[in-house]
């Protein structure tokens, strides 16, 4: 059977998870897909334009790549438009003369910025907010710009408001209706986002009708208003609404609804039932859908019809039905919900209304005329009952208890929103962006998923917006205990407790050993699992030196000796080399080292000399000469700060803005010694070129004009991750002191060997959750870690300085306690004018000569 | 009747921890179990890691089995009878060792 052939038009986010769902299905290979772009790239995330504006680059939105649809074979033309389908032949025809036949085609072409018909819109720096060129267009005109106005006041409006804000312009919202997001909140929700958005520092126009855009005075242009008054700004973004792009459809003859959009039938069909539409440009029951969470359903609709109708020729097994418009978003920082009948329009319905003006948090609940059902709701300020109130409404479910429960603030431990997940059907979805029921996910738990990583990785709930992971893991482990797993997070046989666990039990109890947690919390000898975890911590919190009699036996492989072993059993030995800057005599000194013991020397990644095949004996005397010229050790032995790698900065470099080396050393020099769960590496770049990589360290700081972006949590290695903009602009003493903060609460919370990049993944509310703990100090014990940190720092000490001032530590430092002999098993041979360790083979003849010479 | 030969002091060993041992031309790590007099005698060698490092891991107990894990890729073998735990077949040679008046002797 030859390949059907499947022309999807457009890809954008939708069209792009149209194309996911039938590449990785089971009938993939039965398919060839070919898609268009009228854009010069691939689909990416539209929901997250506005992080563009925070450091986000094309890539990071990027949702596939030209490599992994050439991996699946999906065939792709860019920047070209389908301007003609015939379907009679079956074909379309683009805009540069290509002609692609079909046997089902698929049309996901979205929609456009609605621009009002203002006179002067069409001029230089007005512009849309929809896609990468816009932002590109918008940032060059940012760049030239000091006040900026954003025409609409709904939810993109906002999110527009906040990438102009970002670009650093005055940002004013220009809004036709009496309120913000009217269609989404009531009055009193619109209010309090008003006042919220306006606290920061963005001003809000409301029932203003644009009747002209002419020459300003003090900025490029002048709004003219229809009550009068004017508003001055150099530049104006339209975010009006979107319009359904039916173009192509209606030069096709195919039915399209009267204000706009593809009819559709249950399948997504068009009037011709070999043509498609899906998302936000196809029209079901007389509704066009502008999230992407309903265009995500129809594209799965549309692949299950289409492989029923042309593989399996089986009843289709899914059908459109409609998609629930409720959203939970952060504008501006603001958090805000809306869920089902928001405006109370149901026949018969009352309300409930929860208002506080010191905490800010407005909360609305639309109930039926017998109080039983939840209709509908509006929160601003205070989001936490969003997935709760949600489930109750979805499902239809009788509200427990009295209604207003439900939205004000609980006074106990209980959660006053909280209805247990137990209650809720299997068919209740939990994800709604990737349409993940709550059966899914107890599946998956049945099929071995136990933790949040598994559970996205097989269910990919929560991996779009990220607004239902709280749910997604109250399902998991209600589930998880359903099924009698008892959850065994126990660090190993000795400790039934968590790393995080018997870190908040030493801290508390004030532990300053081993053998006392292990009277107190444990049982057995302990191994080599929870000694050195607990060695870790006592050194986090307590910062002894680590080979003091009571801690000595705890170290693990490297510490214990204060190198890393290698795989002979020799070590390496690396100074610090703060910030990667070495004076010449210093360097000179490393040589000589080097050349005196006959040490492989490499160049690391991060910046500084490693030198190997070092035997236990040596360590001692390299040692003391390193420490006589000045070096301290360099920690590459523990789980703890590295390096702090950087750029030259200004002081050298003709682009740098800051000096990144100071603030590299100054770093490097402050967190050095510090024991964590896992090695720590930052980078520190003078500008946004970014030549020291700061975004693939645990903790990255890049320089911009005003000041110091903090990123944090992002790693090199085996599973590369992006760090996150954590906060921007900073000044030296704000970034030193979110690092402590985060650096330490890391220490607190994190699993052993768990890196901070993973450790954020598993952070219950993410980066989001972070920020509120570190910034706004949500769970007031920024003081305490600020402390933490300051004791680690006025504690630290050198460990080879006083390791090598002390005559019965180093005796530890021989291969035999009983002779001053070496270990006579290793073996070398010279490569590149250096020695490295001899292979298998090539020890026997080395072994051999050695015992033909003697 | 077994003929002993000295090799260190016990307070040579810090507690809980590891030295290395030349005894008739063989390497043999000693661990000292806790802060107590008891001594365990195995080869040095890690047959896994090849490399004569095992003094050099570190000791616990796994049940009620005291065992040393290897500073090299942390397999376990028994301290009483050089056995790996994760494999059986491979085994390290076990010494007799002894703990009088504070010296550690092996026979």
């Amino acid at each position: 059977m030859s390949k059907k052939r499947i022309i999807v038009v457009g890809n954008g986010m939708v069209g792009h998870n149209f194309i996911n769902t039938l590449a990785t299905s089971e009938h993939a290979s039965d398919f060839e897909i070919i898609t268009f772009s009228e854009e010069p790239r691939l689909a990416y995330d539209r929901v997250q334009l506005s992080k563009y504006f925070s450091g986000s680059t094309a890539d990071d939105l990027a949702l596939t790549s030209e490599a992994e649809y050439q991996q699946q074979g999906i065939i792709y033309t860019l920047s070209d438009k389908v301007v003609a389908v015939d379907s009679q032949a079956r074909t379309v025809t683009t805009a540069n003369g290509q002609v692609e036949g079909y046997d089902r085609l698929v049309l996901a072409t979205g929609s456009y910025p609605f621009v009002p018909p203002i006179p002067g819109k069409d001029q230089d720096h007005c512009l849309v907010y929809r896609t990468i060129d816009d932002l590109e267009a918008i940032s060059a005109s940012a760049a030239v710009s000091k006040t900026g106005v954003v025409v609409g006041g709904g939810l993109l409006g906002l999110e527009a408001a906040n990438a102009l804000k970002q670009a650093g312009l005055d940002t004013h919202v220009v809004e036709f209706a009496p309120r913000l997001m009217a269609v989404q909140l009531d009055e009193g929700g619109g209010k309090l986002l008003r006042h919220k958005i306006e606290e920061l520092g963005v001003t809000v126009h409301t029932d203003k009708a644009t009747t002209e855009i002419v020459a300003g005075e003090a900025c490029r242009y002048r709004m003219n208003f229809a009550d009068g008054s004017h508003l001055e700004t150099d530049m104006i973004l339209f975010s009006a609404g979107i319009r359904p792009q039916d173009e192509l459809a209606r030069q096709s003859g195919l039915d399209t609804g009267e204000r706009g959009g593809i009819v559709i039938n249950d399948y997504c069909q068009t009037s011709d039932e070999d043509i498609y539409a899906i998302g936000e440009c196809a029209l079901w029951d007389n509704k066009i859908y502008g999230l992407v969470a309903p265009g995500y359903q129809m594209a799965k609709v549309a692949a299950d019809n289409i492989v029923s109708a042309l593989i399996t020729h089986s009843e289709p097994s899914l059908s459109f039905q409609g998609a629930d418009m409720s959203t939970k978003l952060k504008l501006l920082g603001v958090d805000v919900a809306s869920i089902g009948d928001a405006h109370g329009h149901t026949a018969g319905s009352k309300s409930y209304v929860f208002n506080d003006d010191i905490e800010q948090v407005y909360k609305r609940l639309v109930v039926s005329a017998d109080g039983k059902k939840l209709l509908g709701a509006v929160l601003v300020g205070d989001v936490d009952a969003y997935g709760n109130l949600l489930q109750l409404m979805l499902n239809d479910m009788d509200i427990p208890g009295n209604p207003a429960n439900l939205i004000v603030p609980s006074s106990g431990a209980e959660d006053s929103a909280g209805l247990g997940v137990a209650a809720l059907p299997d068919s209740a979805q939990i994800c709604s962006c990737q349409s993940v029921s709550k059966g899914d996910i107890a599946a998956a738990v049945q099929g071995g998923c136990c933790t949040m990583g598994d559970i996205k990785e097989a269910t990919k709930a929560s991996t779009v917006c990220g607004g239902c992971s709280a749910l997604v893991k109250q399902v998991m482990d209600a589930e998880l205990t359903a099924l009698g797993v008892e959850v065994n997070n126990n660090l190993c046989e000795h400790f039934a407790y968590t790393r995080a666990q018997l870190a908040d039990i030493i801290r508390v109890k004030g532990y300053t050993t081993f053998t006392q947690l292990l009277e107190s919390h444990g049982h057995g000898h302990g191994c080599e699992i929870c000694k050195p975890t607990v060695g870790s911590i006592l050194a986090s919190f307590n910062n002894e030196y680590v080979l003091k009699d009571e801690h000595i036996g705890l170290q693990d492989t490297n510490d214990i000796f204060l190198g890393n072993m290698q795989k002979d059993g020799t070590y390496s030995v690396v100074p610090r080399v703060a910030g990667g800057e070495i004076t010449p005599e210093k360097l000179i000194v490393l040589g000589e080292v080097a050349k005196e013991y006959d040490l492989y020397t490499k160049i690391t990644g991060g910046q500084r000399i490693d030198l190997f095949g070092a035997q236990l004996h040596q360590l001692p005397a390299i040692w003391k000469k390193l420490v006589a010229a000045g070096f301290e050790t360099g920690h590459a032995y523990g789980k703890s700060l590295r390096t702090v790698k950087s750029c030259v900065g200004s002081s050298w470099c003709r682009y740098g803005v800051l000096d990144s080396v100071s603030m590299a050393i100054a770093l490097e020099n402050r967190y050095k010694g510090l024991r964590a769960p896992h090695k720590i590496k930052f980078g520190v770049s003078g500008c946004t070129r970014e030549c020291a990589e700061a975004q693939s360290k645990d903790i990255g700081v890049i320089a911009t004009e005003n000041g110091w972006n903090l990123y944090v949590c992002g790693n090199g290695g085996m599973r590369p991750r992006h760090a996150d903009l954590f906060a921007s602009d900073l000044d030296d003493d704000t970034l030193v002191k979110y690092i402590d903060r985060v650096l330490m609460f890391y220490v607190r919370t994190a699993d052993r060997l768990q890196r901070t990049s993973v450790w954020m993944e598993n952070l219950d509310g993410g980066l989001d959750y972070l920020q509120e703990v570190v910034i706004n100090d949500r769970l007031g014990i920024c003081a305490e870690l600020e402390a933490g940190m300051t004791k680690v720092v006025d504690s630290y000490q050198c460990e080879w300085k006083t390791t090598v001032e002390s005559a019965q530590k180093l005796k530890r430092f021989s291969h035999f306690i009983n002779a001053d002999e070496a270990d006579r098993n290793l073996y070398y041979v010279r490569e590149r004018g250096q020695r490295r360790p001899a292979t298998d083979a090539e020890r026997i003849e080395l072994v051999s000569l050695d015992a033909a010479s003697h | 009747m077994t003929d002993w030969t000295t090799v260190c002091n016990l307070n040579d060993i810090d507690p809980d921890t590891g030295v290395c041992a030349l005894y008739h031309g063989e390497q043999v790590a000693l661990f000292r179990w806790g802060s107590s007099d008891t001594v365990y005698a195995i080869n040095n060698f890690d047959p896994i890691g090849k490399a004569n490092v095992l003094s050099r891991g570190i000791i616990g107990s796994l049940g009620e089995r005291p065992v040393v894990a290897s500073p090299l890729y942390k397999q376990h073998f028994d301290l009483q009878t050089g056995v790996c735990l994760e494999d059986s077949n491979v085994q390290v040679k076990p010494y007799a060792v002894q703990v009088a008046h504070g010296v550690v002797q092996l026979g």
